[in-house]
């Protein structure tokens, strides 16, 4: 079934994605993932790491993905209110397996984000996806967001949806 | 220095704080003259340097060092400087090398810091004294418990004894293991904040901040099944806490746990899965250390500030955490996961797991905090019209002072302004 999926057709889930992240409408961006999915940013220092025996930056399961969507929505989600902007450029979208009913995909990004009237953070790195078409849609079963930077450092934090 | 930064005003239970000590470029000139360079300052932990020849690099107190091990185990701290013309000589950030060479004009160091080769040595005449001219070293290296500290004042007291009643708390945190053995866990989480270094300290052990700034974790643990509740007796959080004075600018938090912990204190977020484990754990703690030490260990959380700069927070999980001034409106931190060495593959990643969901730079209370720390700063460049930050909370309390109080705040401050004040 994995056969029948093309880049192209990832290309519109993965833009539909940064949209709905770039103007925040996080609930219709939950729509895209799976009931099992997964969220992970992993350390600058181990991007290769495994979260079970690495400290990442983030790791979510659907679970904390949906309280993280909830906090990031509070008012009181200091961090994030009011929103900072964010706008994202994906390139270099590659499908790189297929497994059974799975499609890992490759793609570069840059997400320049703009927090009150501060200089902008540009976070570059590499998305990694696992997919999975459901009810004849593709859906999002993993995402891992790999930060180029050898550190956060000026980047700060990872306080929105990467 | 002109005046005190402090008016500490016993008799009308006033603490003021001023402000320019937060936001001058002089009084951090002045601080890493005076607190830094007398301080002991922490460096790194035994188990980033798994085996002998092992070393990472990293800077403390401005000053790129390497903290390793020789070819026969021992520990160093170097200043990561070539003595010729003064480059970098270890440019990877961890590894095992029998030897550091600088890419400049080819020195090369053993890695217990002997020079050994120098290309083209005969142009020297045999008039260069090579033996005095191996790697620099801070002026002490000493460790307490793994724990690897400097310090830069040759005349500075041991540091044990600089440590002095911190390392109760230390011991406490450490008894967590079963062989009183805890490692730093691989990924750091190195981050900037706009916002001055002290504040930090404060953020560290201000209890007080938890209900406003972290409603959405409270929201989050909530959810998630942890009961929390309403804050009775006067106090702004769910369980008593105090607020513990350790002498020499050391203090720490002293809290009856309410938000689960790894070591032994089950919520819902860990699964129903990891009950047994968990119990097993509490046995071999009331075992191991009696009923009322296991307590102490399971069901009490703590942040410890080991003075100036050091943060071990033993709550949602152990996080070390240390941060260095990079102007007087931004820090550096730099953060760890600590767990015992014996914990099982799934203790390790409950750990990793409870970690993240308050700490860190995508934790769901970390960010926020950040964002406290620099609307401070921003508020603050009004120093010079509202000049007094109000840190009183508490000193007309009598007995014991809580966690939500500003007790340990003001044990932080006097003591940093003693060592400003002195000549």
């Amino acid at each position: 079934m994995a056969e029948t999926v093309s880049r192209a057709e990832v290309e519109d889930l993965l833009y539909r994605e940064a949209a709905l992240l770039d103007e925040w409408r996080l609930e219709e961006w939950l729509g895209l993932l799976t009931d099992d999915a997964a969220y992970y940013v992993p350390p600058n220092d181990h991007p290769e790491g495994d979260h079970r025996t690495t400290l990442f930056i983030l790791a979510d399961d659907i679970v904390r993905i949906r309280e993280r969507v909830k906090r990031l929505m509070s008012p009181e989600c200091h961090a994030e209110y009011p929103h900072s902007r964010t706008r994202r450029l994906i390139s270099n979208v590659r499908i790189v397996g297929r497994d059974g009913d799975l499609v890992t995909v490759a793609a570069n990004f840059i997400c320049n984000r703009f927090r009150r009237y501060e200089r902008v953070r540009e976070y570059a790195g590499a998305y990694r996806y696992i997919l999975r078409r459901e009810s004849g849609e593709l859906r999002i079963k993993e995402r891992r967001v790999i930060i180029d930077a050898h550190e956060l450092g000026s980047l700060g934090a990872v306080s929105f949806i990467l | 220095m002109k005046h005190s930064y402090i008016i500490d005003d016993a008799d009308k239970k006033r603490f003021l704080l001023d402000r320019e000590a937060l936001v001058s470029a002089s009084v951090l000139q002045d601080e890493m003259a005076k607190v830094f360079a007398k301080c002991w300052i922490y460096v790194g932990h035994s188990s980033e340097l798994k085996t002998a020849n092992d070393f990472v690099t990293r800077k403390v107190v401005g000053r790129p060092v390497i903290f390793n091990r020789d070819m026969r185990g021992e520990f160093h701290c170097f200043l990561n400087t070539c003595r010729h013309r003064g480059a970098v000589v270890c440019t990877e950030p961890e590894g095992s090398r029998r030897s550091f060479r600088c890419v400049y004009h080819g020195w090369a160091y053993r890695n217990d810091g002997a020079l050994g080769i120098i290309p083209g040595e005969e142009a020297y005449k045999g008039e260069l004294d090579k033996s005095a001219l191996g790697l620099k070293r801070p002026a002490r290296f000493e460790s307490y418990r793994d724990f690897w500290f400097l310090n830069l004042d040759a005349g500075a007291p041991d540091l044990r004894d600089y440590l002095g009643r911190a390392t109760d708390y230390i011991d406490l945190v450490l008894d967590q293991s079963p062989s009183g053995k805890m490692e730093i866990v691989a990924g750091a989480q190195e981050y900037d904040i706009s916002a001055n270094w002290k504040l930090m300290v404060e953020n560290s052990v201000d209890d007080y901040h938890l209900p406003s700034t972290h409603a959405t974790w409270l929201n989050y643990m909530e959810n998630s099944g942890v009961k929390i509740d309403r804050p009775t007796e006067g106090r702004v959080l769910p369980t008593k806490g105090l607020a513990v004075d350790l002498g020499n600018g050391h203090f720490t938090t002293d809290n009856i746990n309410f938000r689960g912990r790894p070591v032994a204190a089950w919520i819902p977020i860990y699964g129903e899965a990891a009950k047994p484990e968990m119990e097993a754990i509490r046995r071999e703690l009331v075992q191991r250390l009696g009923p009322e030490r296991a307590k102490r260990v399971a069901d009490t959380n703590r942040n410890l500030v080991v003075f100036p700069n050091l943060v071990i927070n033993d709550g949602s999980s152990v996080t070390v955490r240390t941060f260095f001034p990079d102007g007087p409106a931004k820090m550096h931190v730099t953060a760890w996961a600590l767990g015992p060495v014996e914990e099982s593959e799934a203790a390790r990643a409950r750990r990793l797991d409870a970690f993240l969901t308050f700490y860190g730079p995508g934790g769901f209370a970390t960010p926020d905090d950040v964002e406290a720390l620099e609307l401070v700063q921003q508020g603050l460049a009004n120093w010079q019209d509202d000049r007094w930050t109000e840190m009183s909370r508490g000193m007309g309390r009598e007995g014991d002072q809580l966690n939500s109080d500003e007790h340990h705040l003001r044990i932080f401050w006097r003591r940093w302004s003693q060592m400003m004040e002195a000549a």
